[in-house]
Parts: structure tokens; sequence; C-alpha cells
């Protein structure tokens, strides 16, 4: 495959940030279709417009998913993108690697595909950017056979569940995010790989309410920590922070004066429910008013740590914008113990209780946030076999119209017009 | 040995997951696993946690493209190698974390880091904008109004600095996706880049009744503007067909994803929207989508020029005026939306006011408003 004048995408090789065009360029000397990757993205700059065709079903047999089939619509002219298919590759939890690993990775793509990935894609897989149909069965042997590794999840399905780093390199991680990640994702690896589902399901945990992996905006299931006793303190290093031994924020900020520490100003006057004061040389926090913000402890770090009463709140239905508007997940179960030990039987139980409702119930092509959307809250909220709480709204509705049953009503549905003439005239 | 496509079920190894996370922990993560203390950004791109151990982790992150070669992939492992006994990790957002576990195994790490050109920026971490949350653009996807890799570079260069400092009030997390699926983080960042079409989709009557299932088409639309007809091919045969109302439609192409023969990319038509505002963390405030406050801004290969501006401009405009910790949505809404348009100099247009279905929550009940340029 020769090279391609690509005028336009040269232009993106110049400026400080890593260049893909460099990157793509370098690629190309050993992998001749990046040529290719090249020129029909050169075409696009140039036209302003896709050249790829639409769709494209492929995958390996046993599996519904992994695999995300692609074709130019220019294959004469860029014969290395005629087929130019995306691998997803299930990374482990949080993403952590050794590079015998990653260099078996590398290997087996030069093999097979063009060399070149994304690193990685938004749900969390190693993405292997661009194959022929002909290599996915060899190169699914090698990975499953050589490098003990999975796809990941496309279609409607449980996609690759992802995790934040969790306890492995953070102070503030309530639960073992990288553990339950894992586990859901080998426990469930046959709705990972056979869609069965009325669309696509994510699962993503984070450690803290900071949620460093976007749970709350990017799953439909969210897992994220939080603690129910109180946050713990050490007042020698909140005195360290007023006397300036130690940075606000880590040393977030550093690269600008914004003055010496201010404890009210940047602690106490930002908390969201007003719930600390100083007395003295003393912080204090009235823990029955906090919600658990994490602003306190993110800017003191040393001082102010989560409580030892450790768990998880789960939020249920994020999603993007089609077809009904962006949700984030709704507050569902306010806290839940997180437990290892029991291999998670806690959240194995309220995933299988949605699943077995939504599967039932949802429309085709209905995300579980808008399944939730159409029949309502208080619906979903008794298929949960959850207690009805403040909790679950942030305001109480204004609306009064409120569905009651008839057997909540004295006398019931159930009533005689007839015997209701015979007090009031027409 | 290897594949037989003869025998295609034979040596099948199927439902194994992921390699086990644990294996691919350097020795000081595994060994302080749980037990950190505290941490601090001791320059813009070097964290140090501590453990109650009384170890140390040391953490080196540099920006990475997303999109990258096995080439760069093995360099960097030639890194980790060299300083990190085999081991590295990516992030949540894409950039790549070396770690060694004293200090003074950082600065070598720096310097060879530095020695290989740009590949390697260190930065991403505080307040400040780190790595671009992106999808696939015009290098994989069919339904893209918009290039994901070329804006992404395009605007990382001209913000460079914020990447590799700490200036800002709080942390500025930018997102850009090529189309309204919002494959990402989109709808919930400090400042968003959405690609958007313009124009209604092209129906194809030749090729719809055998390529579309015509009932899914209709129901993917969010405004019930597909509709089905009797159409007729260009041999003149009555066909199976949909019908698009323009006056209902809002070119979110989620028929052609549904449907092929319902295509809708055009060079003219198609470009970026920005939204600002949005969160995903419950620091201080709960959670925000962002906003949309820029309609329309023209794909301008290679380096869109007119997309870079307005996020410079919004990034700038925010880091004079916002205080300490405050993330842009905070910002915006405690100064106001009106006041927001003027500090930013966006013009206000019509496009920015919501009218689909719950859109009367954003509309203005209430006498409370500032006074701007924007009332003659």
């Amino acid at each position: 495959m020769p090279k391609h004048e690509t005028p336009l995408l040269d232009e993106l090789e110049k400026g400080p940030w890593p260049s893909f065009v460099t990157d793509l360029k370098r690629q190309a000397e050993t992998k001749p279709e990046c040529w290719d990757i090249l020129g029909q993205l050169e075409l696009s700059f140039k036209d302003r417009i896709t050249h790829w065709k639409h769709g494209g079903i492929v995958g390996v047999f046993g599996y519904g998913g992994g695999i995300v089939g692609r074709y130019s619509d220019s294959p004469k002219e860029f014969p290395g993108v005629a087929h130019f298919h995306t691998v997803r590759l299930n990374q482990p939890s949080s993403k952590f690697y050794g590079t015998k690993k990653l260099r078996e990775i590398c290997d087996l793509w030069e093999k097979y595909g063009s060399g070149m990935t994304n690193m990685h894609g938004s749900t969390g897989d190693l993405v292997l950017l661009g194959t022929t149909t002909p290599n996915l069965e060899p190169l699914f042997y090698d990975l499953t056979h050589d490098l003990n590794m999975d796809l990941g999840g496309s279609g409607s399905n449980l996609r690759t569940p992802a995790c934040c780093l969790g306890k492995a390199r953070c102070e503030w991680s309530c639960i073992d995010t990288q553990a339950l990640c894992h586990h859901l994702t080998m426990h469930y690896q046959d709705e990972i790989h056979r869609p069965a589902f009325p669309y696509k399901f994510k699962f993503k945990m984070s450690g803290c309410p900071n949620d460093c992996v976007a749970a709350i905006a990017r799953s439909d299931f969210a897992v994220i920590g939080t603690w129910r006793d109180d946050i713990r303190m050490d007042q020698d290093a909140v005195k360290g922070y007023i006397n300036g031994d130690f940075p606000a924020n880590g040393g977030s900020h550093a690269g600008r004066d914004w003055g010496k520490f201010n404890i009210k100003k940047e602690v106490l006057d930002l908390c969201p429910t007003n719930c600390m004061w100083m007395e003295g040389d003393e912080l204090k926090i009235d823990n029955s008013e906090c919600t658990r913000c994490m602003h306190c402890i993110n800017v003191m770090p040393r001082a102010l740590r989560p409580g030892a009463d450790q768990g998880a709140t789960i939020c249920v239905g994020a999603k993007a914008p089609i077809l009904d508007g962006a949700q984030f997940a709704t507050m569902t179960i306010p806290f839940l113990k997180i437990d290892p030990e029991t291999e998670f039987e806690a959240v194995i139980e309220v995933i299988e209780k949605i699943w077995d409702w939504w599967m039932e119930v949802g429309k085709n092509r209905e995300r579980v946030g808008e399944t939730i959307m159409r029949v309502g809250l208080p619906t979903f909220l008794k298929v949960m076999e959850v207690d009805i709480i403040p909790q679950h709204v942030r305001e109480p509705r204004s609306n009064p119209y409120v569905f009651w049953q008839d057997e909540e009503v004295p006398g019931g549905f159930e009533r005689d017009v007839i015997e209701f003439r015979k007090k009031h005239a027409q | 040995m290897g594949y037989d496509p003869a025998n295609p079920m034979v040596d099948r190894i199927t439902d194994i997951g992921p390699p086990h996370f644990e294996q691919f922990f350097p020795p000081v993560v595994k060994k302080n696993y749980g037990k950190w203390l505290y941490h601090e950004i001791t320059q813009p791109g070097v964290l140090m946690h501590k453990s109650e151990t009384g170890d140390e982790c040391w953490t080196v992150r540099v920006g990475a493209a997303r999109l990258i070669s096995i080439e760069l992939i093995r360099e960097m492992c030639d890194i980790a190698d060299a300083h990190c006994d085999g081991y590295l990790r990516w992030t949540t957002r894409n950039n790549v974390e070396f770690m060694v576990d004293s200090k003074a195994k950082v600065q070598p790490l720096l310097d060879e880091l530095a020695s290989r050109g740009n590949k390697f920026p260190v930065g991403g971490t505080g307040a400040g904008v780190t790595n671009i949350v992106h999808t696939q653009g015009w290098v994989h996807c069919h339904t893209p109004a918009t290039d994901a890799s070329g804006v992404v570079k395009a605007v990382m260069d001209e913000i460079f600095d914020y990447f590799t400092s700490m200036t800002l009030p709080a942390q500025v997390r930018v997102a850009l996706a090529c189309c309204l699926n919002m494959c990402g983080a989109v709808h919930a960042s400090d400042i968003a880049i959405l690609g958007v079409h313009r124009k209604p989709p092209m129906i194809d009557h030749d090729a719809i009744t055998g390529l579309c299932e015509l009932p899914l088409a209709i129901a993917s639309c969010p405004l019930g503007a597909v509709k089905p007809v009797k159409a007729t091919n260009s041999k003149g045969e009555e066909v199976k067909s949909v019908k698009v109302n323009a006056d209902r439609c809002m070119f979110c192409g989620n028929c052609y994803t549904m449907c092929p023969a319902m295509p809708l990319a055009d060079p003219e038509g198609d470009g970026i929207a920005i939204l600002v505002g949005g969160k995903v963390s419950n620091s201080r405030s709960m959670p925000k989508f962002s906003k949309l406050v820029i309609p329309f801004l023209p794909n301008t290969t290679p380096r869109w020029p007119e997309t870079v501006a307005a996020v410079k401009n919004i990034l700038e405009v925010y880091a004079k005026d916002a205080r300490k910790y405050e993330r842009v949505g905070e910002w915006a809404e405690r100064i106001g939306w009106e006041k927001f348009f003027e500090k930013t100099g966006i013009p206000f247009t019509i496009k920015s006011v919501d009218d689909y279905r719950l859109a009367y929550d954003t509309w203005r009940t209430s006498t409370q408003f500032k006074f701007t340029s924007h009332i003659k």
C-alpha cells in the first residue's frame, strides 16, 4: 500500500500535544495499511464527512458481540482499510498492566491487525483498531490460548464493566472497586458475550463520591463507595493545614497564588450543608448533617478521611440523550455493604432484581433508565423491594396526580351510581 | 495447532474474562493495597501517595493521544521496564501513569520522558486541564458529524499550558463526542465539544426496503418525525419506505443508526456545538449536565480554529472570574447564565432555549435576573 499525500493531516503534526498523525506515520513504516488509514482520514478532512459504510456485522463463533465491523466506502482507493474491524479486549480492572502482557498484545496485533489501538475505549476496553474478517477467528484463538485474554462486550448485552483504581492507590476508596469489577465481569461472562437484553447495560464502580470512573453519568448500574459513620479527623493535621505546613487539596492549586489557606473560606463556607465549624483551633463536624460530598476531605487529605463503616450507594439508570434525554443514575439503595467474603452476593441480588424485571418489561432498545421513567420510580422501587424513603427524591412531587390502588382506599373502586343518585339528584 | 476453520468449535476457549488485575500491580501497590493514608501533588503531573506502612508510591502522569500505535506502546513498555519494574497503567481519561517507589527514582524517569520529544508530556493533575475524553470520529465511525482525534489535537495544542500547570480555580474536564450518541462524557463535562448535524436525512428509496426494518427506524425518532409511506424508487416501482417531516426533525441521526438508507452527514450542515457546566463528582454540588451555549461552529479542517478559540475563551474567562474550587458549572450558576454569556461574550441565541418535553423547568419563572447588556 503506497503512501498518500496528507497535506491537511500534516498540519496536525505541529504543536506540543502528542500527534496521532506522527504516530500513525511511524507505525506505517512496518504496517503499510496505516498509510490507507491516513489516506482515508485525509479524504475525510478534505470532504468534511466520514468515509465508513454503515454498520457491519462480524464476530467470532460462540459470541454475539465483542467486535465492531467496519468497511471503507472507498475500498479501491484505500484497500488497506477495506475491512477495518475493531476488536474490544476486556481490560484488567483499573488498567494496570505488566509490560510482558502488553508486549504480547502488541505482537498479536502486529500479526493480525493494523498496529493501531485505542488505549482505551470510553467503556474501558482495550481497543484493537482495524483488521479483516478472516483474521478474527485466528486472532481470537491466539488471544484465548496464548494470552489468556477475552473479548469485551458490544451489542444489547452487559458491556465491559470498569472501575476507578480504588484501594490500589487511593486513600478514599470505601470499597474494593477492582475486586468487585473483576468478580462481576467473571460472574456475568455469558451476559457479556451473548446479547440477551432489551438494550445495552453497563456496570461502573467508583470508590467514593468523587466518582473517578463517572459511574453516575455513564453506567446503568453504578456502585459508588461511601460511609455511614463519622469522618475520621486528625486535629494536629488540621492545625498543620491552618499553619500552612501542608498544601490545601494536596497541592492541586500550587500553580497560582490563592493566598494563605483559609479554612473558613475554603472548607467551612463551601460545605453544602454548613455542618462544620471551628471551636478554637479544633475542627468540628456534625456528621448527622453531612452528605459525604468529599469536599473537606479533598481539601485536607492528611487531616480528614472517610469513616470506617464503609459500603456503597447504588444508583441506577444513567444514559446519554438518545432517546428520551440524558439521565444521571437515580439513587436506589442508600447503603449496601460490599463484601468480597460473600462473593458480593448482596450486589448480585440487586443486579438480578433489576434484570429480571427489565428483561421482561423493557421495550426494544430501551435503556433501564428510560424504562424507569416510563413506568415511574415508585413502580421500580417496589420491584426492587426497597423501602421508599425521602432520600429517593430531591424533592416531593408538586403536582397532585397521585395514583392509588383500589385496595388502599376504604370501600375500593367498585361503586354503584344508582346508590349515589339516591342522595344526589343529577 | 491454531484455529482450524474446518472445525471451528474444536479447542475453542470462551468466557475466560480479563486477566486478574492483581498480577499487574507494582510491588509497592500490591504491598500497600487499601493502606494509603494521604497523597500530594508535588509538581504538575507528579503524585506521591503515602501508606500507613511508611511506603511511598510516586506516580508520573503523561498525556497520550488515546489513538496510539503498538510502536508507541512498546516504547512505553521500554520506559516502564527501565524505571518501573515493568509496570504501568492507564487512567480513566486515557493518560498513562508510570509509578516508582521512591522520590529518588522520579527525576530519572522525568528525564527519560523528556528525552523523547513531545511524546510524553507530563501533567494532567490538580487544577488544570487534563486529557480530553473523546470518540472515534472519521477514524472509525459511520455516524459522526465531526472528527474526534483531529479536533482534540487542535484544542490540546492551544490549551497545552493548562495541561502542564495547575493555575485554574478547579480541574476542568473537556470532552468530545462526534455525534449526539455522546459516547463518553460530553453530557457531564465542564466544557464539551459535540458533533451536530443540521440537515434532515436523505431517504434512499432504492435500498430502504431490503436494508431496514422500517418500524425500528420509525421508533428511533425522539420527535415522531419519521412515518411509513409508499414511495417510488428510481426504477419507477412502488416500495415501502419512510418520510421525514423536516419541520419536526432536529437532525439527531438516530434513524440513520437504525437504518443505513437514511444518511444525513453533510460537509456544510455538520459541525460542532459547545456545551458547558457539567460535572460528575458530588463534591460540593450534585452532578450536573452540561448546557448548550454555542449551537454551531463549522468543521474547519484541519485545525478547527473557531472551536479552539471558543474553548480557550471559555477557559480563560472562567479562570479569571471563578472562585477557588469552583467548577465551570458552579461558577456559571452562581453568577447566573446571563452573566456567563455577558462575561464570555458568547452571543445568546434561541438555539439555547430548550424546547424538548421537560423544557419548562429550564425557563425563568422568576423576576430574579441581572440586568446585562442583553437588555436594551
